[in-house]
């Protein structure tokens, strides 16, 4: 069975169409980016996939459980980091963790493991007792991803998971994502070429709520017949409006 | 019981702030205090102990929008709303786990000030218990205005219509600072067709243990507690719908 089947999803904001009869699908495990300019789309297929906005046209199947009809099995199954670093910043790194494994029902001797194990995997030992709101950008994006691994979920949807961080930052948060591959299905959406060509399985340009192309990034610099993978999204990109 | 890990976030996260501590357990102190003194020297009716002390604790609740406002606004501005908006947390919960942080704080609030009464001459009476428990409904009044306005504002915003609006009002029409009847007029029949005059009689009232006096302005309360508690739940749901 795929981790996502998309079938025609759509959204409309009154005149504005977000997003444009997608269809696609995701295979258990696999890293899937979704990549465009800003306004293309991805922000809002991430926010109908994780139940944070109805489709207006369409659905989504995650594990075989609809985002319209069993929205509270599919929350159960799924973790989102948004955009934003969304901590608490009053609240320690580990009280955060606390927080989101207390949301999700563990308690107790299990809640401890599961924060334990989290803040080995992100490396966030040396920050474990310091407030969330004090932490510089790639520790709070650090954190933030652990909060949405806490609940072991099955599909992780990523947001700009380095928006604005310096290069190590970045690097850093790469080499942790790179880590849960094959374990969680990951959706990412992200406008760094780069990033998705060094993490993704595959990727999805999309462009006006519309998917252009969806294949491995070799088949996608392939089909645009340049090697820089930079040069075959604009050519892709630019190919609609032309 | 998901419900209480919000809550227990919430909590920690109002305690940390030395500005709720400031406002909330300070301000109405502090108020106390110097109007106290002025009486001492200048007497004045409205500012005897027994009347100022149930005026100030209403006053001080008024903060308490502020606070509830001030946190919601600021998660949905952090989109840690978002977050939590994926998580199996129900409506409910969220509603509750903003609301029971904010009112064992009211409470506490409402007792330091009439500890700080009995050091300043209020005479001990069962009346003080009865105005604490009274003061419930008024603080789920205040925290359901910070639920909606929370829910519709901006971090900024909130500062600006609760933090200065909501509380002026609270001042100007409660007849706390002065007597209602001496202005008269619109200005009177605007004030007692809002909760806030009725609160504070409701309170004098629960102090001097005149509970057929009280009864009447429990009714505005919970009315209005009951309006605004609607309001929030509407707001916040909409806007969780809408995220």
């Amino acid at each position: 069975m795929d981790a996502i089947t998309i079938k025609g999803l759509t959204k409309r904001y009154g005149d504005i169409l977000a997003v444009d009869g997608l269809s696609l699908s995701v295979a258990e495990g696999e890293l899937l980016s979704l990549l465009g300019v800003n306004g293309a789309g991805k922000t809002t297929t991430i926010k109908m996939l994780c139940c944070l906005s109805s489709p207006t046209e369409g659905d989504a199947l995650l594990f075989g459980k609809s985002i319209r009809a069993d929205t509270g099995e599919v929350k159960a199954m799924i973790a989102h980091s948004p955009q934003e670093t969304a901590v608490a910043p009053g609240l320690t790194v580990r009280e955060n963790l606390e927080l989101i494994a207390g949301v999700h029902g563990f308690r107790g001797a299990l809640r401890s493991e599961k924060i334990e194990e989290l803040v080995a995997l992100m490396g966030l030992i040396e920050v474990i007792d310091r407030r969330a709101g004090k932490l510089s950008g790639g520790w709070q994006r650090r954190l933030s991803i652990a909060m949405a691994l806490i609940s072991e979920p099955k599909i992780l949807f990523l947001d700009e998971p380095t928006l604005g961080l310096d290069v190590i930052a970045r690097s850093e948060l790469w080499d942790i994502i790179r880590s849960l591959k094959g374990r969680v299905t990951i959706v990412l959406t992200t406008h760094y070429m780069e990033e998705a060509e060094a993490l993704s399985d595959r990727i999805a340009i999309m462009r006006d709520g519309r998917l252009l192309v969806l294949d491995t990034a070799e088949k996608i610099k392939e089909i645009a017949g340049t090697d820089s993978f930079e040069e075959a999204f604009i050519r892709i990109v630019k190919g609609v409006s032309e | 019981m998901k419900m209480l890990a919000l809550a227990k976030r919430n909590t920690k996260e109002i305690i940390r702030d030395p500005l709720t501590i400031l406002f909330g357990l300070g301000f109405p102190l502090v108020l106390l205090l110097l109007l106290t003194a002025i009486q001492a020297n200048i007497p004045v009716p409205l500012f005897e102990i027994q009347k100022l002390t149930p005026g100030i604790t209403v006053f001080g609740l008024s903060f308490m929008t502020l606070f509830s406002a001030s946190l919601i606004a600021k998660d949905r501005g952090s989109a840690l709303l978002e977050r939590l908006y994926t998580t199996p947390l129900t409506p409910l919960d969220f509603i509750l786990g903003y609301t029971l942080p904010i009112l064992p704080f009211s409470v506490a609030q409402c007792i330091v000030c009439y500890l700080a009464a009995l050091v300043l001459g209020l005479d001990f009476s069962l009346g003080i218990f009865l105005a604490i428990l009274f003061l419930i409904p008024i603080a789920l009044l205040f925290i359901a205005l910070g639920l909606l306005f929370g829910s519709i504002l901006t971090d900024k915003q909130v500062g600006g219509i609760c933090g200065a609006l909501l509380t002026n009002l609270t001042a100007w029409l409660s007849g706390v600072w002065f007597d209602l009847e001496l202005v008269g007029g619109a200005f009177r029949s605007v004030a007692h067709a809002l909760p806030f005059v009725h609160a504070v009689e409701m309170e004098r009232a629960a102090l001097a243990g005149e509970l057929s006096v009280a009864l009447p302005h429990l009714c505005w309360v919970l009315g209005y507690a009951a309006l605004a508690t609607a309001l929030a739940v509407l707001f916040f749901l909409r806007q969780m719908r809408k995220n």
